[in-house]
């Protein structure tokens, strides 16, 4: 069978240590390995923006990184987002606007939603179709998407 | 007077028309909700599909005896393990095939210890084939010498649909202008975000649990059942959280008796989950049809006739796709008044892909010929007799009270208004003439603007025995509210309109109505998401529940207040005077005082709705929803004449949506079904090349991302349907329906081309133009 190999990260602030086979990529570890199913699937080859996280600050589709490769790096899933109960305000934002329908896409849309907003807290609504066009999302045709994230910008009236 | 109602007053507000956020976002914004794709029961064995690969094929022998040893396997089945053809609309599909009719053919199935294990036992299975000639096309499956593709169905003719209504002959030779063209509506597929999964249990008394992504939950049993060989009574469907439907999921597809047949066998709990790559192969699609449309018209420009000729590619095994042309039909005899109708279509057996039901079912395809022989009419009209475009349109939009020549009573009918509220919000006539003049200049990008509209059944569709929906709702002591509706949430928001409508009649607050929709045991019946029927019909069952509940607590209070019920109310959390709003009890009191008392008094109401509406005969010839919605979308595109790119910037919405129930839903629904329409129109494609998909990816089918949608001004025209709840009609529909023709007549407008064949892709776009140039010069 397969290679493990011991693994030391940190996983929405709290320390992991766990051996995993060599060939399993991000996006199974967290869902099966680590029960964190927050993350979906939904190509497995980087095309749909439904497993993006955060590892050291940046955004990345979970599915195409080796589990491996988070060695000593700092990771933030979607479970990570909230601070106790109350939800994260770009979390609220989605659900405020209506830009959650059946919700599938939303983890990660809501991951790089908030790394776009963090990069650049001017972002314009231009900048946010751009920034989120790795991720799809077949129920809402966005337009209530970008309403969340100008509202957690503070750009309600420059809709454009 | 208690305490705690003296002086307190509560005025009379509705929540109808309000923003109502969706009760179940917040999990799911959290990543806490878990979906069926995330499911694992204990015990859980992995089921994996072996499918053809190939289109048309002998199966000489299936060798499993490798997979079979591997270690953490339990079982191998195939079709000598399964019952055969007791799947799809005619029961010509199985479970696992002893033959190839296309390539998602499901051949073998294991059961193992991990999703890993599974895959591996899949490529152990060594099955040789003998390849056979194939059917490709609707076109070639007709041909005398055409290879047979299903046994029982000579010809590889399969459903065939008539409509025919006054004299052809008569008003071909009373119009001026016929069109005669022939559409092509391509394949495109739904795409979920959450791939197809079933996970099947059996317990020790043989009785089924599936937790299924199904769209009808009711119905389903039947049709499962006989591909197990068992009750359907002893089938119960648990629905968990789904990632989209769309239609995907109306019917059984092999896949979930596969998960149902390994459980039975094994003993254990066996899930069955597609990766993207099987998602795109082995879905169903939008029925691809050819459409020859002929219209006819006068120089005054009347309507005369309409005739279609649908010629169907039904691919190997006839699931919903054609059926569409009962909706078809609907168009061609009602999108706009038109007198003489004759309609036809044809479904041909092929090896290719077969199609499902699909948002806007068949309404996509036939609108998108209507439509624009509607802007060709328009055209020619102005340019010939001067008519003012929207003109035409008026002259032909039905009014209140006119009935269909299939019957559709269009009782409440503002065909006229969404066309003039969206002609004058886009200002249409002037850049229409605008950009007419500017077509034939010189420069690389060429503006267009165009219109369209449809009609769609907005009360339901009665093509079961019933179309109804059943509603229980219970009230506890603490005056929250449990609705128990048989209707299915998909991500479309009925738990928002059902909490709202009931919050509306008993006056709690919508965060104190729990509903309960998603297990077959607990629920009433319902026929399941479809047709836009839901906030109509469930929505209108919950609130004749409702308002049975909230007689029963009026009449209790009035005995206590000594008034009649009829002075009384419930807002706020109270019982109050209808006049001023002053309180009498607190509503959770008075349901205890209810409750706890010799002959107990406690709110248990039920109720099951059925709409007004006639069930679809073989004669189409019903009024078969119980209303009927139109809708105008006029789209603002700049072409890139070098790269065939088309850039929708803007697209202005009128639609009868009867009245606005939960405005931030109906909002989201026209934006999501915009997006639909618009990759169907613009990238959307499924490739076959003899029966083989060849871009089975994200990376080679485009879906609209956030940067391709355009600016969207809504616009809801209130008709307010008398049978709706609160007025309103059903309308997930009518928005991808109407926009792709819109593009189309936009892309007329800039570039002088008509595109009969969608998508509008830039090769296809960019080569047109080129092609047009050449003519030209
Ligand atoms: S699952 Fe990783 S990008 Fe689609
Ligand atoms: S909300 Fe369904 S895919 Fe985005």
């Amino acid at each position: 069978m397969s290679v493990k190999i011991k693994l030391d990260f940190t996983l929405n602030s709290r320390p992991v240590n766990i051996e995993v086979p060599a060939e399993m990529t991000v996006l199974n570890l967290l869902r099966d390995g680590l029960d964190l199913k927050g993350t979906k699937y939904a190509c497995g080859e980087g095309e749909c923006g439904a497993c993006t996280i955060e590892v050291d600050g940046r955004t990345i589709n979970s599915c195409l990184m080796m589990a491996v490769d988070l060695q000593g790096r700092e990771v933030m899933t979607i479970e990570g987002m909230q601070e106790g109960h109350a939800l994260h305000p770009m979390q609220q934002a989605f659900v405020d606007h209506g830009a959650v329908q059946c919700g599938f896409c939303m983890p990660g849309m809501i991951i790089q939603a908030n790394y776009l907003v963090k990069q650049n807290p001017e972002l314009t609504r231009e900048e946010m179709k751009r920034g989120l066009e790795g991720n799809i999302c077949r129920c809402t045709g966005y337009t209530k998407v970008l309403d969340a994230v100008a509202a957690v910008v503070g750009l309600n009236e420059r809709r454009n | 007077m208690a305490e705690d109602v003296a002086f307190k007053h509560i005025e009379k507000t509705s929540l109808i028309g309000k923003r109502i956020k969706k009760p179940d976002a917040p999990a799911k914004a959290i990543g806490k909700t878990r979906y069926i794709n995330d499911m694992v029961l204990p015990q859980m064995l992995y089921g994996k599909i072996l499918h053809a690969g190939r289109p048309h094929a002998e199966i000489i022998s299936i060798d499993t005896s490798e997979a079979e040893k591997l270690a953490g396997v339990h079982l191998v089945i195939t079709a000598k393990d399964t019952p055969d053809l007791k799947l799809g609309f005619v029961k010509d599909n199985a479970p696992l095939k002893s033959k190839v009719l296309c390539e998602r053919d499901e051949v073998a199935a294991v059961a193992a210890e991990s999703e890993a294990i599974a895959a591996a036992a899949i490529k152990l299975i060594k099955v040789s084939y003998k390849d056979l000639p194939g059917v490709f096309s609707a076109k070639d499956g007709l041909k005398k010498d055409a290879p047979q593709i299903q046994e029982n169905f000579p010809g590889n003719k399969s459903l065939k649909f008539k409509f025919k209504h006054g004299d052809l002959a008569e008003a071909e030779a009373g119009s001026d202008i016929i069109l005669d063209h022939v559409f092509n509506v391509h394949y495109v597929t739904h795409c979920c975000m959450g791939t197809s999964c079933a996970i099947a249990d059996f317990d020790h008394n043989g009785k089924l649990t599936i937790y299924s992504q199904t769209q009808y939950p009711y119905n389903y049993k039947m049709d499962l059942a006989p591909a197990l060989g068992i009750d359907p009574g002893d089938i119960r469907v648990i629905q968990p959280t789904t990632g989209g439907s769309f239609g995907a999921k109306l019917d059984v597809y092999p896949y979930e008796p596969v998960a149902a047949i390994l459980a039975q066998k094994t003993g254990r709990p066996v899930k069955v989950l597609f990766d993207r790559e099987e998602e795109f192969i082995n879905s169903p699609t939008r029925q691809p049809a050819a459409i020859h449309l002929r219209t006819g018209c006068t120089s005054d420009g009347i309507l005369t006739f309409r005739s279609a000729d649908v010629l169907m590619d039904n691919g190997a095994y006839t699931s919903w796709g054609p059926t569409v042309p009962v909706i078809m039909m609907r168009t061609v005899s009602g999108h706009y008044r038109v007198p003489v109708i004759d309609f036809k279509a044809q479904a041909v057996y092929s090896n290719n892909a077969y199609a499902g039901s699909f948002r806007g079912y068949g309404n996509v395809q036939m609108t998108y010929a209507t439509a624009q022989h509607m802007d060709m009419f328009a055209e020619e009209l102005s340019e010939k007799h001067g008519m003012d475009p929207i003109e035409f349109h008026l002259k032909n939009a039905q009014k209140s009270g006119e009935v269909t020549p299939q019957k559709s009573y269009l009782r409440e009918c503002v065909l006229a208004e969404c066309l003039t509220t969206a002609a004058a919000a886009s200002d249409y006539v002037n850049k229409h003439k605008t950009y007419t003049e500017a077509c034939t200049e010189e420069g690389r990008y060429k503006r267009g603007i165009g219109l369209a509209s449809s009609i769609h059944n907005a009360g339901g569709a009665k093509i079961h025995k019933s179309d109804g929906c059943g509603t229980i709702l219970k009230m506890d002591d603490y005056a929250r509210v449990t609705v128990i509706t048989g209707a299915s949430e998909i991500g479309q928001g009925i738990d928002a309109v059902i909490s709202q409508i009931v919050s509306e009649e008993l006056g709690v607050p919508p965060e104190h109505v729990t509903l309960v929709n998603n297990d077959s045991d607990i629920g009433p019946w319902d026929v399941g998401v479809h047709a836009s029927r839901t906030t109509f019909i469930a929505g209108n069952g919950a609130k004749r529940a409702a308002i049975k509940a909230k007689k029963q607590i009026l009449a209790a209070a009035s005995k206590q207040a000594n008034v009649t019920a009829e002075e009384l109310d419930l807002r706020g959390g109270y019982v109050v005077q209808d006049k001023d709003g002053a309180a009498v009890i607190r509503l959770d009191r008075m349901l205890r005082q209810m409750h706890f008392q010799p002959t107990p008094d406690v709110v248990m109401v039920s109720d099951y709705y059925e709409p007004n509406s006639e069930l679809e005969g073989k004669d189409h010839i019903s009024d078969h929803s119980a209303a009927y919605s139109h809708a105008v979308h006029i789209a603002e595109v700049v072409v890139d004449t070098y790269t065939g790119e088309v850039k929708v910037e803007k697209v202005t919405m009128a639609q009868d949506v009867g009245r606005v129930i939960n405005r931030m839903g109906l909002e989201a629904q026209m934006e999501g079904g915009l997006a639909f329409g618009l990759g169907f129109a613009l990238s959307e494609e499924m490739i076959f090349e003899e029966g083989r998909l060849l871009n089975p990816s994200f990376r080679d089918y485009k879906v609209p991302t956030a940067p391709e949608m355009p600016e969207i001004e809504m616009h809801f025209i209130e008709s307010d349907c008398e049978e709706g709840p609160y007025g309103a009609k059903g309308i997930a529909e009518l928005p991808t329906i109407v926009i792709a023709p819109a593009i189309a007549n936009a892309v007329y407008n800039a570039t002088g081309i008509r595109f009969l064949n969608p998508p509008m892709s830039p090769e296809k776009v960019a080569r047109a133009i080129w092609e047009k140039k050449q003519a030209d010069s």
